[in-house]
Order: C-alpha cells, then sequence, then structure tokens
C-alpha cells in the first residue's frame, strides 16, 4: 500500500470539495444551458444573437483564463468600489465563488449546444398535438417536451459532466483548498511530488468511473420505454 | 475599461501567441505520431497489447491535464536516477514537461478519434478488397485510410482546437505563453480584467481562423463536399 505519510484526511477533504464545486457546476450549468438553447432557439434576433455571442465565447477561450478573469477580476472590482467609498484596506474574494461561477458558464456553454440539439429532436406534431388538446404553453414544455429533451441530453451531458470535472483541478490555481490544492500541501510537505500527484490521478479517476456508472444508470432510465425499440435493432 | 492598457499590451500578448503556436503545433505533431501507434494496438485484437493501450487511454483522458503536467515537471525529479541521467536537462525545463505532458494527453484523444474513422468504414468493402485479392498494405491504403480520413476529420478538427485552450495550462508552470503573459501583465498593471479579456478574445481569434483552415483541409479530402457544391453551383 502507498504511504501517504497521514495525508490522506486532507486528499479525502480536497476530494469531497471537488465533487462540492463539481456537482454546483453541473446544476447552474444545465440551468442555464436550457435557457440559452431555448434563447437561441427563439423567435427573437436580439436574444439569438446574445446566445450565439455567449456559447462561442465561452466554446473558444480556455476555462483557465475564464477563471482568472472571474477572481481577478473580481477583486479588482471589489476593490474600487471600495477605495471611491473610502475603504483601503484590500478585499479578497471567495476562490470558491468565482471558480464556480467560471465553471457554471462553461458547463452551460457546452451544455446550451446540447439541449438545442435536443429540443430540435422533438417531433414538432407531438407538441402541436399537446397544444390541440388544450395543454398550456407551459405545461406542453413540463409534460411533453422536457422528458424527452432530458432523454436526448443525457449523453452530451454526461461527457460536459466528465470534463468539467477534471477543469475544477484549474481552479486550484487561483487558490480554492480542492483536491489538486490539497496535494500540493503534501508535495510541499513531504517532497514527493510523483507519489502525490499520481495518487490524486487516480482519485480522479475513480471520480470519473463513478460520473460514468452514474451516467449509465440514468440513461439506462429515461430509455426504459424504449428498451423494445433496442432489442429490436 | 482602459483601452490604453489594452492597446500597449498586444505586443507582449502577440509574442505569447508565438509560444502557445509552437506548443500546439509540435504537441499536435508528437501526438499525432503516438496515437498512430496506441491506435494501432488497440485495433491488433490481441489482447495483451490491446489492454495496456486501453489503459493508457484511459488514464489520459480521465485525469486532468494538469496533474499531468504537474507529474511531467514536478513529479519526475522525485527520482534520484533520472536527475542524473542525460535526460535530465530537458525534463528540468518548463517547455519540454509542457510538451511532453500535452503531446501524451492529445495523443489518448487522437487516438480515439482514430480508431472510431477507421471502425466506421464498413467491413464488407475491406471484406471486397480481400476478395479481389489486394494486399493488407494495399487495403489500408486504398480502402481504409481515404474514408478514414473523411470520417474522423471533423472530430480532429475538435481535438486541435480543444488543444489550443488546453495549451493554456503551460502558463502553470511559469512558461510565458498568451495566458502566461496575461497573467504577468494583469498583475503588473492592476488591469486584470482589460488584459485577460484581451487575452481571451485572441483565442477567439485564433480558433476562428483555424476552425475555418480546418474546414478548408476537410472540403480538400472529401470529394462528397465538392461534387455538392459542384452541383449547388451549376444549379
Amino acid at each position: 500500500m502507498i504511504d501517504l505519510h497521514g495525508f490522506g484526511g486532507l486528499l479525502a477533504e480536497g476530494t469531497w470539495m471537488t465533487i462540492r464545486v463539481t456537482l454546483i457546476a453541473a446544476a447552474a450549468g444545465v440551468s442555464l444551458g436550457i435557457g440559452v438553447a431555448l434563447m437561441k432557439l427563439s423567435a427573437s434576433r436580439l436574444l439569438r444573437f446574445l446566445g450565439e455571442v455567449y456559447t462561442t465565447g465561452l466554446r473558444g477561450v480556455p476555462v483557465l483564463l475564464v477563471i482568472l478573469l472571474f477572481y481577478f477580476g473580481a477583486i479588482a472590482a471589489v476593490n474600487s468600489v471600495a477605495r471611491t467609498l473610502g475603504y483601503t484596506e484590500f478585499i479578497d474574494v471567495s476562490a470558491f465563488a468565482a471558480g464556480c461561477i467560471a465553471l457554471s458558464l462553461a458547463f452551460g456553454a457546452y451544455a446550451a449546444e446540447v439541449f438545442r440539439g435536443a429540443f430540435q429532436a422533438v417531433p414538432k406534431g407531438q407538441i402541436e398535438a399537446a397544444r390541440a388538446i388544450g395543454l398550456s404553453r407551459l405545461k406542453t414544455f413540463v409534460k411533453i417536451t422536457l422528458p424527452q429533451v432530458w432523454r436526448l441530453a443525457l449523453p452530451g451531458l454526461g461527457n460536459i459532466f466528465l470534463v468539467i470535472m477534471k477543469e475544477t483541478a484549474l481552479i486550484s490555481v487561483v487558490g480554492l483548498d480542492e483536491l489538486m490544492r490539497k496535494t500540493q500541501f503534501a508535495v510541499d510537505y513531504t517532497k514527493k511530488p510523483f507519489t502525490f500527484y499520481l495518487v490524486a490521478a487516480f482519485i480522479y479517476l475513480g471520480l470519473t468511473i463513478v460520473a460514468m456508472g452514474v451516467t449509465a444508470l440514468l440513461e439506462s432510465r429515461a430509455n426504459r420505454g424504449f428498451a423494445i425499440d433496442r432489442r429490436q435493432a | 475599461m482602459n483601452f490604453q492598457v489594452m492597446i500597449e499590451s498586444i505586443p507582449a500578448l502577440l509574442g505569447g501567441v508565438v509560444l502557445t503556436l509552437q506548443l500546439v503545433a509540435v504537441a499536435s505533431l508528437v501526438g499525432f505520431v503516438l496515437a498512430l501507434g496506441v491506435t494501432g494496438l488497440r485495433l491488433s485484437g490481441k489482447p495483451w497489447l490491446v489492454a495496456p493501450a486501453y489503459a493508457y487511454v484511459f488514464f489520459l483522458r480521465g485525469t486532468p491535464l494538469l496533474i499531468q503536467i504537474y507529474l511531467v515537471y514536478y513529479g519526475l525529479s522525485q527520482f534520484p536516477e533520472l536527475r542524473k541521467s542525460v535526460l535530465w536537462p530537458f525534463l528540468r525545463e518548463p517547455w519540454w514537461c509542457a510538451l511532453i505532458a500535452f503531446s501524451l494527453n492529445t495523443s489518448a484523444y487522437v487516438s480515439e478519434v482514430m480508431r472510431g474513422a477507421i471502425t466506421a468504414v464498413p467491413r464488407g468493402q475491406i471484406e471486397a478488397a480481400k476478395a479481389v485479392g489486394m494486399s493488407a498494405v494495399m487495403r489500408l491504403r486504398k480502402v481504409v485510410f481515404p474514408q478514414a480520413v473523411q470520417i474522423g476529420l471533423p472530430a480532429y478538427s475538435n481535438e486541435i482546437i480543444l488543444m489550443v485552450k488546453a495549451s493554456s495550462l503551460a502558463s502553470t508552470v511559469t512558461l510565458l505563453d498568451l495566458t502566461g503573459v496575461a497573467r504577468s501583465l494583469a498583475s503588473e498593471t492592476y488591469m486584470p480584467v482589460e488584459v485577460l479579456g484581451l487575452a481571451g478574445i485572441i483565442y477567439l481569434i485564433i480558433n476562428f481562423i483555424l476552425t475555418r483552415i480546418l474546414r478548408g483541409i476537410e472540403w480538400l479530402v472529401t470529394p462528397r463536399l465538392q461534387s455538392e457544391a459542384g452541383r449547388i453551383a451549376k444549379a
């Protein structure tokens, strides 16, 4: 067994933080993704344009840069406001908040593309039929469109989830105590960089495997009505 | 917004762009060659060759690139044998470490693209090629490759764009690539939003131009696209 020099607990704390940030980014990103997908499919040119700018911008720029921008940008903004109000001490900003916002925005941009495809894949006739039998727009959306969109979007969302989970390591650069940074502490203390980074790598690998398992479960649940089709094919 | 700072930081940022493009170009090239080997192993059909190739791809795709860079840059110094070896002058340099990590990382992703593209070539065609007496090399050259290139190129283009974005991690091991220059300028000028934002716009421009070039290449190697365009032009 590998000797962790008593840093096992620290790594566990870091892992828990990594999981929390990932789940927050996923929850916020999925909501954002649905919203932006609807913007991109809307009749309004302005909304379509804004949606396009958002997805193109966040998908074309490195996540590391987005994290740095939010962290240092927020520090600069908060401190300049404080200075104009007469407060001269330096104010630090939460790396947790900056990291969560940056990763949620990144998740949202990728998810928007997945959701747009999924919304378009729901047969138009079903929506017309739902409206024809008197369902309201909202009810049609919640009862007819969303459950099918969920099923169609799941594989894509699973991939994004795995990507974003790995990108949480980048928040260590602005000082959030997640798995990567806790590992750095252990490395600084023990002078065993290879051992500890490899251990951290295998923890990420373990998280990846768990996430893949959960995605597979969710997918088979979402596809339960389609089991017969698959057997025929 | 301080536009003066933005304009003044353009020359330094463009210097960073050179290093970014250099890293992307070399890593893509080395990664491509590695990926050919890995794909060969994965499609060999022999379990003792498939398993290590699968583990290689799974590890590199399942762990953060940041860890992979740190494993090479900081991790290797743990081994005194390596520090005394002839390789150490290279492994000490952040440029080589970033390059090694990027190449290994992209080779895993690209090998998945290659595997998908090659297995997508219809089996019947390969059987037909066998039946008319083509040798294995001939089958690869005349039947599999021309089609696999067309099938795999869009996904490969995505990998190149991902590589451009991933190269920003070079800044974490002190390299002055586009992100590295932007980070040091941001702390020098105390104008993080202007400088980092400008760097973001430069990344967008790089990716936009690269996407266009890659689409052009896709068009060149896909006769189907050309004939469709011809038909539309005639109509």
